[in-house]
Order: structure tokens, then sequence, then C-alpha cells
């Protein structure tokens, strides 16, 4: 036996009996060869297999530890039904072994073994046994067996298997000073899905822990890492050990970065996830990140993330110089992420972006073509940041037109083209030359290109007419393209029937993009905090995306901030992991339908499948056919000047409110409606042991239902479901109610179940009466709750200034509603910036004789809009609450519903 | 937990194939053969995920070590589990070579059968794995009872690296202070980043279950201890390192060996441990302040019209004049495009090596505090490439007898309370070796 390929075929099967009579050998060597060959092909030959059953049970009493750890071992990975319940007896007698060595092995052995057959470890028992051995005197054997308890309870959620507490987490940590490396990385693991009891215990583990940052195994580190990233949650930021914590991970965190290329790269993945949660521990830390010559292309890359991450005013002069000096590097995709490392570092520190822009220039001088495109994707985001600023370069951007032949680029100088269409003499040709080969482009292109022209057009209406036109013509009726058709067609309907509104519409002020990109959306960062060291930190990806099955898909997410001298805290501050409160804007990626209709689009969108049929363009042209004839001759075609426009409605309604406009106009925050405290909804005595509290939430954009269930009872739940009734606004569970295992009694489980509106509708008395029915292996039982009315008030309600001055006037005076609202101490900014949390938008703004009128919209899933007047007087705590609507029965619930924004 | 772990060769051929789940299939194998090994295309990330089926790899020459997974492992372990594999075979048949692992492939099989367990990694320490798996083969009737039991109590015990009983008639150890400097300096001479990697590398050959304490000066312990006592300990080389001036350097972090007790050094910062017999690594340190930049290189480069180049570099030593630098290198990146280069060099000797687009300068001994320098004259090709040289940094590589982070050697006491041998009777050497790291300057 000298090649290797003797165990990697499968002829040998045949040899099975004469392998086996070699068993019984005293030469230790030749056992394990004959073991490994059992191993290989015992799953072939089962019949066969069983003949080396009594071999296994001799050598399982063997007076040598050595071999009755090594029967048991390959015992285990034997899997073959009839084997394996002879495997039992001995297992359990090996897990009882007087010898340290043949304990660790049986421990890893019940892992095994559950992977075969995991009722039959139940029934044995073995998994007590197991946890006894989390108290052996041997940290060998605890480590092992706390990673086969882990493992077994990760196909177990919430079995409670490990049954973490105080005191056995002090075992494990007594362990962890002792026992090997490896040892330690699972007794870490397991340590970090520990949720301790209150700051003071969080604390404690974290000075235990802390020692392992200075062990030479990088897994070691990172693993130590993770626990005390996610037990620092829990701790407050006063604390003088939150700081002194918060210095100790740095150090460490850059000696990672002296470890071998591949150990670095799972450091870095992880570095870019700690680094955007606490930016704080490396900011001092530029350097270390800066990237070597020799470095291999995945380090680079990462690293490269990193800085951008890092950079600030401070050190922004050097990584600008570092990211000049990468931009003429060898490798394409490298230099490509240094030239937009440049743009975003411009976005991100407004100082510097002088100084991005000239780099940019100066690198687009080189011509290295795709430095140039680079640079002119990035150079359109800075654009949208400093608007009307950095416009000198655009004649140098022109230069390099022929040049481009990436999408991107070319959609990106297309837009630059249309959006500064006024202060580009030729504007009008360099359009017309990229419309020649129109139906080459990619959809990206033609897109943008169908909008840059739209936008020429409204700027320079006369010259233009004959272009736009041919655009229009060339999206809507020789594109296969849906996306295409229709923005040409809403393009050519706004231009043939408005005009003007075409203009506010294309036109209008875009939003400013704010400075970080690429950010990792919280919820998601906060999972995956939970995971560092392992391959869902690498992937930045969460588990259940990757790994097939139940194994591993348990949502992880941060212990919420308690302290032990406070016991309930309000129910703002009460989400975890968001400790900065507010949630950075992002750039609004594809499928943002607002953006897009804004012109905003900077991804590709993805492409439908084409659906054009003959009968169905041919009904489009048409009604489209009249409409093109005015739009190029009619005489009302020539825009009057935009400014009028809003002082003419003013005027019309004769009140002073033509100066209310001065607003600026935002994209909604992205946080969530005030959130009502839970309430219990169903008392135990009403259902049988089982008690339901709970509340409602909105957060961008959805609506859930958070669950509190609580087993009061002394038997065991199972088999939840959930229904709603008919109701007023056709609230309905978007999923069914999942809670993953039987719930104990005196067990609590915390579910948020997502809503939808799409139900069945019925009036309700009151209107907001939801009635539900929950049901459980006992009996199903029904409850009635008033939701806040403000969950469903959506995120798109703001009513633009002209349509809220016509609504208001529309609405009959019949419907006009008026509320007070007592005893609240907030200004005006305080309550407008309150109640646009929860989807109520003040639209104008005017101060009457001393008094603030806010002139506020919203918006419900069922499209009913709302109009408010709300009246402050300063020094006054009553303030005045007017509400139209064309469905007056709302009025009272949107009264009731400010009621609790504004009081909480 | 790992699912299986392959090892190939250059071409993709299969040399050793274990698999520890039974989750991972057959086509495994060819899966990672074909979509890395076979790609032909650099590789992009040392974690490579086909269908759902994660890769983790590693290459020690021309041989690849592969470690594969469906759940979500700690990547990190991985890694470091698949690098100490290379150490262990390395220990235990020398290089990591296509014909070694052939002729080896009954030991590694029996290797990882040990050392992972179900995918768990074990113990991995070669002193322990020495005492049961040896190449020659056991018998097991002729092990006593007491030497299995001490095997088993080794692999699994508190001290699963050194075993009991060990006898030297002479108790001796070497303390090695091995440094690497790094450094990247821009044309103009400013100091973009700099850092030295150490590591203090011991062999003891000391009798029994000795205790040691390791002092060095550590600005945290020397400022604790206000102006302590410095029992110097260099025999080998009495004279102090260069720059004695300064009394203590502050560490910016440091990692151990799994023997030194982690949670003393946390609250007192003192370094002890109950040592392997041998040699081993007893820490890795980093400093980045005040580090002694042993030499300094200024480069000017004068592109001459679009087919010359005139180059000129000064080296400047910068320690001690009574040391000895030694092992000098400076490597002068050329264009792709070079036709001819002329060198004229004061000292040692520099040559063209147009396989490597560089010109090799070099020096075998210099003494601080001097300076060379070389000049050049490079004939370029006239090429229609649009794309500038990317200008390589110039490297450099040196062999300094002293540690540029300035870090010294205070103590290294032994205590062997059972046997009768004292801190004095052990002999002890001391040696800091300072070498180049990555030594970059831009030009």
């Amino acid at each position: 036996m000298t090649d290797s390929k003797y165990f990697t075929t499968t002829k040998e099967s045949a040899l099975f009996p004469d392998v086996v009579n070699c068993m019984q050998t005293d030469n230790l060597e030749l056992k394990k060869l004959v073991y490994l060959y059992l191993m290989n092909y015992a799953k072939s030959q089962p019949d066969m297999a069983i003949m080396a059953v009594n071999t296994f049970v001799k050598d399982c009493e063997d007076p040598n530890p050595l071999i009755r750890a090594l029967a048991v071992r390959t015992m285990g990975c034997i899997r073959v039904d009839k084997i394996t319940e002879y495997l039992c007896e001995p297992l359990r007698k090996c897990l009882k072994d007087e010898d340290p060595y043949v304990r660790k092995t049986a421990a890893v052995c019940v892992a095994k073994l559950h992977d075969i057959n995991a009722q039959l470890v139940e029934d044995q028992g073995f998994l007590d046994t197991l946890k006894d051995l989390i108290s052996d005197s041997n940290p060998m054997v605890v480590a092992n067996a706390v990673a086969a308890l882990s493992e077994i309870a990760e196909s177990h959620p919430s079995s409670n298997l490990l049954d973490l507490n105080p005191q056995s987490i002090n075992k494990l940590l007594t362990a962890l000073n002792e026992c090997t490396e490896w040892g330690q990385i699972f007794i870490l693991d397991c340590l970090a899905n520990y949720t301790p009891k209150d700051d003071r215990e969080a604390q404690s583990i974290c000075e235990r822990v802390t020692p392992r940052l200075s062990h030479a195994n990088s897994a070691v580190v990172l693993s130590a890492v993770k626990v005390l990233m996610k037990f620092m949650e829990m701790l407050s930021k006063d604390l003088d050990y939150y700081g002194t914590l918060l210095k100790k991970l740095a150090p460490p965190l850059v000696t990672l970065l002296s470890a071998e290329p591949e150990l670095q790269y799972v450091a870095l993945r992880n570095i870019n996830l700690i680094v955007q949660k606490r930016p704080e521990i490396l900011k001092h830390e530029m350097k270390v990140f800066f990237v070597k010559y020799n470095d291999p292309i995945y380090v680079k890359l990462e690293k490269l993330d990193i800085m951008i991450r890092l950079a600030s005013q401070a050190n922004i002069a050097q990584v600008l110089a570092e990211l000049k000096e990468y931009a003429t590097e060898v490798d394409v995709d490298f230099v490509r992420k240094a030239v937009r490392a440049i743009g975003r570092c411009a976005i991100k520190v407004e100082q510097s972006a002088e100084r991005c822009v000239s780099t940019l220039l100066d690198l687009i001088q080189t011509k290295v073509n795709y430095v140039v495109q680079e640079a002119i994707v990035v150079i359109k985001d800075i654009f949208r940041k400093y608007p009307n600023k950095y416009e000198s370069v655009i004649a140098t951007l022109c230069e390099n037109l022929d040049s481009l032949d990436e999408p991107e680029a070319r959609a990106a100088m297309i837009w630059i083209v249309g959006e500064y269409a006024e202060r580009i003499d030729n504007a009008d040709e360099l359009l017309e030359s990229f419309l020649e080969g129109f139906h080459d482009e990619s959809t990206q292109v033609q897109l943008q290109l169908l909008t840059a022209i739209v936008k020429l057009f409204l700027k320079k209406p006369t010259e233009t007419q004959e272009l736009v036109q041919q655009v229009l013509s060339l999206a809507t009726q020789d594109s296969d393209n849906p996306d295409l058709r229709d923005r040409g067609y809403i393009y050519w309907r706004l231009l043939s029937t408005d005009p003007v509104a075409a203009k506010e519409v294309v036109l209008a002020e875009k939003p400013l993009i704010s400075e970080e990109t690429d950010l990792i959306e919280p919820t998601l960062l906060d999972e995956l905090i939970c995971y560092i060291g392992t391959l869902a930190s690498v992937y930045h990806k969460p588990p259940s995306a990757f790994v097939e099955g139940g194994r591993g898909v348990v949502h992880k997410s941060l212990p919420p901030r308690t302290a032990s001298s406070e016991s309930t805290e309000s129910p703002e501050t009460a989400p975890a992991g968001a400790p900065s409160g507010e949630q950075p804007d992002v750039i609004p990626t594809q499928g943002d339908l607002l953006g897009d209709l804004l012109n905003l689009d900077l991804g590709p969108p993805v492409s439908g499948p084409p659906l054009a049929t003959t009968s169905v363009q041919m009904g489009a042209v048409d009604l489209l056919g009249g409409g093109l004839d005015s739009l190029i001759g009619g005489p009302n075609f020539v825009a009057p000047p935009a400014a009028a426009v809003p002082a003419n409605l003013g005027a019309s309604m004769g009140s002073g409110l033509s100066d209310l406009f001065d607003l600026t106009s935002g994209v909604g925050t992205l946080s969530g409606s005030y959130v009502v405290p839970k309430a219990v909804w169903l008392p135990a005595m009403k259902a049988k042991g089982l008690e339901i509290s709970g509340t409602f939430t909105r957060q961008v954009g959805s609506i859930s239902m958070d669950l509190q269930l609580t087993n009061k009872a002394l038997q065991v739940m199972t088999d939840f479901a959930i229904q709603f009734n008919r109701n007023s606004f056709g609230l309905a569970p978007a999923a069914p109610l999942q809670v993953h295992a039987p719930l104990s009694p005196n067990q609590t489980v915390e579910i948020s179940l997502p809503l939808n509106t799409v139900g069945s509708v019925m009036k309700m008395e009151p209107l907001n009466n939801l009635q539900v029915a929950v049901k459980n292996n006992i009996d199903v039982f029904y409850f009635s709750t008033l939701y806040p009315l403000h969950i469903l008030f959506v995120e798109d309600g703001k009513m633009d200034r002209q349509m809220f001055l016509a609504t208001w006037k529309d609405i009959p005076n019949e419907n006009e509603a008026q509320f007070q609202i007592r005893d609240c101490p907030l200004n005006a900014e305080a309550v407008s910036s309150r109640l646009q949390g929860s989807n109520i938008f003040t639209v104008a703004k005017r101060n009457v004789e001393a008094q603030d009128m806010l002139y506020q919209s919203l918006k419900l899933t069922n499209g009913i809009w709302v109009l408010a007047e709300l009246r402050i007087q300063p020094g006054n705590p009553s303030f005045t609450l007017s509400l139209k609507c064309r469905a007056p029965e709302v009025s009272q619930h949107v009264y009731q519903a400010y009621e609790t924004i504004l009081k909480n | 937990m790992i699912g299986g772990l392959f090892i190939y060769n250059h071409k993709g051929e299969v040399l050793i194939s274990r698999v520890y789940r039974d989750d991972i299939g057959r086509n495994a194998v060819d899966a990672f053969r074909v979509n890395v090994i076979h790609a032909r295309q650099q590789v992009r990330s040392p974690v490579t995920n086909i269908a759902r089926t994660s890769f983790f790899h590693v290459k020690r020459s021309n041989i690849w070590l592969a470690a594969v997974t469906k759940q979500n492992v700690n990547a990190a372990m991985v890694f470091e589990f698949l690098y100490k594999m290379c150490d262990v075979m390395a220990a235990y048949f020398g290089k990591i070579s296509e014909e070694n692992i052939k002729n080896n492939f009954v030991l590694i099989y029996e290797l990882l059968d040990e050392i992972l367990d179900f995918g768990y990694p074990q113990n991995s320490e070669t002193g322990a794995l020495k005492t049961f798996i040896t190449q020659q083969g056991i018998k097991s009737q002729h092990q006593t009872k007491e030497e299995q039991s001490q095997i088993t109590s080794q692999v699994t015990g508190q001290i699963g690296w050194r075993r009991e009983g060990i006898k030297y008639r002479r108790n001796e150890l070497f303390l090695d202070v091995l440094e690497s400097v790094n450094l990247l300096m821009s044309p103009q001479g400013q100091v973009l980043s700099a850092h030295v990697s150490g590591r203090v590398v011991m062999k003891s050959y000391l009798s029994g279950m000795p205790e040691c304490k390791f002092g060095m000066n550590d600005k945290i312990v020397i400022e604790k201890q206000g102006k302590g006592t410095a029992d110097e300990t260099s025999k080998r080389r009495p004279s102090a390192p260069a720059h004695s001036g300064k009394q203590s350097i502050a560490i910016d972090d440091c990692t151990f060996h799994q023997c030194v007790r982690l949670s003393k050094f946390d609250s007192e910062r003192s370094i002890s441990f109950i040592p392997p017999d041998g040699e081993f690594e007893l820490m890795r340190y980093r400093t980045t302040k005040d580090i002694i930049l042993p030499f300094r290189v200024i480069p000017l480069v004068r592109e001459v019209g679009r087919t010359k180049l005139e180059v000129k570099v000064v080296i400047k030593s910068n320690f001690k004049p009574s040391l000895l630098a030694q092992k000098i290198e400076v490597r002068i990146p050329t264009p792709l495009n070079t036709s001819g280069v002329q060198v004229i060099c004061m000292k040692g000797k520099a040559k063209y090596k147009a396989s490597e687009n560089a010109i090799v300068w070099k020096i075998k001994r210099m003494a601080g505090m001097k300076e060379s320098q070389i000049s050049a004259e490079i004939e370029l090709l006239p090429t229609n490439d649009k794309k500038k040289w990317a200008r390589p940094p110039i490297s450099m590589n040196f062999e300094v007898p002293f540690a540029p982070s300035g870090l010294k050697v205070r103590y290294l006491k032994v205590f062997e309370p059972k046997l009768n041998y004292s801190d004095h009777d052990v002999i002890k050497w001391v040696r800091y070796i300072g070498r180049s790291g990555i030594y970059e300057t831009r030009c």
C-alpha cells in the first residue's frame, strides 16, 4: 500500500472479508488502517460490516486507552444502522471511562451518533451524560463536550440543551484557561451564544475573556473579539470599563494583519463589520490598512474597503496620497476600486472634495481607458453630492466621450450631459451621437439617454423637438424592454398633457446623496457581529443564505442593553443594536421606485421578460397619437416660468400661504414609527394558561405585530397558529405564526409577525378594532384589540405643496374636524420631526401672529389622504388640530394617533 | 465543522482525501479541482463557495490543501488548522512536496485521524503526537500501562506540550530575538508606515517541569517598577545592542505560545510558563514607535526621452559604526520593455536580471553610519503601450545584529522546585537578529 489511490476507488470493497480478518491484529498502525478502510467501505457492504462489530466491542474494552478511543471513534464514523445499535453500550462505557483521552473521544462520538440517529441519542440518555461532561476535571473533555453539545443544539433551536447559566458559564471560563487552542475556540464560540442577565455579569465575563486577545492563534483572538463585541452591547457607554475594553480591542485586531494572507483576509472581512458597528475602535489605525505591493489581490481589495470606511478629515490627506498611488498599479480590479475610492472620499469628507476632484482629473489625463471610465462614474456621484460646484470639469469629461465603452461609464456621462445640458453648448449633438446606436446600447444606457434627452428638451425646447420625438419613438415603439417602454410612455404623456408638471417631475431638485455607501443593513450587521470569525462573516451573508437545511440557521441577534440599576426602559431605546439612533442614508439602489421616477437610477434595472404583443403596442400608439401632435406643435407647449406657478396658486388662495413653501424637501427618514408599549391582550386565565401580550410596529414600510407568548400552564404548548377576522383596513398576517419549538411551562417567546393590508375588508366598530383567533394544541382562543392608526400611515404620505392647497380647498368644509391636543410641551420643530417619524409629513410651515401653523399630510395604506393643520402657540401647551379628509370617519382615530405620538 | 480535507498536487490530482462528514459528497473533490485549481487565473479569494459547499485552501510550494464544509464553520479556525497541519507534516517528514506526501501517506491518514475528529481539531502539538504516532509503528503490547496513561494524559492534559521526566545533564537555554522591520517610505523620504514584527524563539534543554519567567524592557513593566535593576542575561553577545540609550519600548500588542499563562499576563503583565522541550516560539510582538530604521534608501529616477531611464539610488546605514550589517540586497525594479542596462556601483555587485525585471545590487557587509551609491542607465524599447509603467517600489533586504525595535531581554529565570538545579546553574544564551521584512521605498 504505497499509493493513496487505494482509498479513493471502489474496487477494493471486494476485499472486505479479508480486511476485516486483519482487524484483530496487535499492530496499532495496521489496526488504524483497517479501521480507515471500514469507514470508507462499510456503507457499501452493510452486511459484511456486521462482521466487524465483535472486534469493535472487544476493542472498546482493551486495556490500552488509545485502542479503546480508536474503536469508539471509528464506530461512530460507520453509518450503518445495524452497527449503530451495537455502538450504544460501548459508548456509554466510554463516556464514563477513567481515561480522559477516551472520554474526550466519546464526547465527539455522541455528536456523530446524533447525526446518524438523533432519536436514539435522546432515548439512550446520552445528552445528559454529555451535559455532565461539562463539569469534567479534564479541560479537553470539557471542550469536546461543549463542541458536541453546541452542534446538537443547533439542530434543536430553543431546546435549551446547553442550558447556559452563571454556574455553567463559570465552569467554561475556568476550562478556558487550561485547554488547547482548539478547545478555547469551541468554548468561546459557545460563550458567544449566552446572554448575560445584566451588565455586571457581562462585564465580569468580558474581564475573563480579554486575556485571550493575546493568544497566538488568530481564531482564538477572533472568537474572543466576538464575545466581547456582543457583550459590550450590554455595557453602558459611561462605564470606565467600556472605554478600556474599546482600547483593548484595537491592538489584537491590528496584529491579525501580520498573519498569513488567508487569515488576513478572514480578519479583514471581520474588521469591515467591526468598523461599521463600532468605528471608534480602529479610527486611529488607518496606516495599518495601507496596501503593500506584495499583498495578494484579495487582501488588497479588502484593505481598500476599510480605508474608505476609516477616512476622515484628520487622515484624508494621507489616504488620498495612497489612493493615487494605487491607481497606477497593475491589477485592473484594484485600480478601479482605488479610483472609485477617491470619489467616495470626496463624498464622505467634504473638505477634501476639491482635492479629490483634481486627483480624478489628473487620472483622467493618463488616458488609461478603464481609469477614465471609472473616474467618470464617480464624478457623477460627486456632482450629486455637491451640485453647482465642480461643473467646470465637464469640458474635460466631454473630451473623453469617445473612449467610453462600458455601459456604466456611458450612462454616467449621459446623465452628466443631460443634467447640465444648459451649460454644454453642444449637448444636443453629444446626445444625438449616442442615439445613433440606440438599440445596441445596454438598457442602463438607453434609460439614461431617454431621460437625458427629455431633460435637454425641457431645458432647450426650441432646438430639440426632433430629437425628443426620435428618442420617444425609439423607446416606445422599437424596444422590447418593458421598463424602457414604460418610462418612454410616462415621459410622453407627461409632456403631452402637462409640460409644466413634466418639468416639475423631471427637473425636480434631487435629494443629496449622503456619504456612506455599501453599508450593511443594520439588522444584518448585528446578526453578522454574532457570527464573527465564521464563514458568515467572510461572506457577509447570514448562514441561512449558504447552509442547507435547518442546521445553523438559528437567527442570532445582539443582546439588548439592560442595566441592573434600572428595571425597565422606555420602548424607544429598546430596539437592540441601534445605539446611534438614526440610520444612515444610503445611495438609492436599484428597485427604489421613488428614485427611479426622479431619474436617480444608478444601477441597471433588472430587465423583465419582453411582453410585447402587437395589439398592446398598437393600442398604446393610438392613444398617444393625438398627444404627440399637441406636444410638438401646440402653443401651450412653451413652459411658463417655473417660479410663477406657486405664486399664482398662492394668490388664488387669497391667504398669505404663498410664503409657506420654503421647506427643504428631503427623503423621509427610514426610522420606524412610534411603538406603543406592549399590553396584555389575552390574560392567562381566559386562555387556559396562555398569556398573550403585544403591540404593533411599523418599520421601513412594513407593519408587524410583536407578540409575546407566555406559557403559564403546566403543560407544553405546541402547534400555534393565528388568524384575523375581516377588518376595516384589510390587515392580515403576511406569514404564518412561527413558534419554532414547543413552549414549555413558564417559558416566554417573542415573535414578530409581519402583517400586510391585502386581507378582506369589513368595516368594524370602532374602526380600528381587530379580532384575532389564536390556536394551540389545547384550544382556540379569541380576543380583540385596537391597533393605533399610525401603523397604517405610509412612507410616501408627503403631499406636494400645490396639491395640498388644491385638495384642502377641494374637500368640503363639513368634512373638517377640529380637536384639541392638551399638555404637549413640544415646540413646532420637535412636533414636526416626531410626527415625521411616524409618517405624518409637514408639507409647509408658517408663522401667523406668533402662532406656528403646521400643514401636514398623511396617507393610509388604502390610499385615503388626511390633511391636517396644527396650530401651536408658543407657551401654550394646547394645540389645535384641524383634520380634513374625504372619509371623515377616520379623523377621530387620526387625532388619537397624534395624541399617542406626541405625548409619548 | 470541517467536513473533509483534500490534498492535491499542482495538476489537481488528489493525493489525500479524507471525508469526515456525511454531507460532503464524492464530487466535492472534483468541484474544487475544476473551479479553483484548473481555473487558471489568479486566486481571487482563499474561500470559495461552489454549489453551497465552501472550500478553504492554502498552497504550500505547489501542493494545494483544501478544507471543505457545508456549515457555517469558524473560518479563522479552519485556516489556523490548515497551517498547523502543514507544520505537523513538516515536523514529521520535512518539506511538503508531492513525493514526500506520497511516501508518507499512511502516516498522513493516521495523523488526520488523530488531529481531526468529526471535523473538530484535537491536540495538534507535534511534541505530544510524536509520543504515539511514530513512523516506525509501535506495537501496542510493548507499551507499559504507565506509558499509555502518560501518553493520554499528556494529549488531553493541561500541559499537553511537555512530557514528564525529561532529563538533561547540562541545563541550557537559547533565546533568539528575531525581528523583521517593515517600512514604506515615500520618494521624499517621509515614513508612510513602519512597524517591527518580532518573535522570541526559545530553545530549551531543561530537566523536569521547569517554571520560567521572562522579562524584557517593556515600558509598562518598567514604569510600574520604577527603575528596576536590569540583570542582563546576554552572554553570547555581551555588547549591548545599538542605541542602548533607550530604556524601554512601547509594545503595541503581543501574542504568546499556548504555554504562557495569559490571565497572569493580563493582570500582572508577567510572562510565566512551563516551556515545551526543544524549540518553540515563545511570543510574537509588534511595535510602531521609535523604530530604528537601519537603512535609508534615497532614489532618483529620471526619464530621459521615451527610451531611456536614469536611476540613482543611495543607501545610508543608520546604526553604531562598530556593528556590521550583512546580506544587503537592494532590488530596483525596471520597466517591462527594458532592452539593456548599464550599472556602476561603488560597493558590492550589481546585476540586471531580466527574468525578474529588476537590478539586483548585493553588498556582503556594511558598517554603520556609511553610505553607498549605485547609478544605472536603462535603455527602453519603444512601445505603443499606452499604459504607464507602474513604478513598483525599491525593496531592500538585510540582516543586522540588533533589534530595531529596541527590545532587550532583561531576564529569564528558571525554577524547578523538584529537581536540584537552580536558576544559576542554567546556561543561557541570548541573540538579537534584525531582518528586513517588507522594506520598501517608492520611487
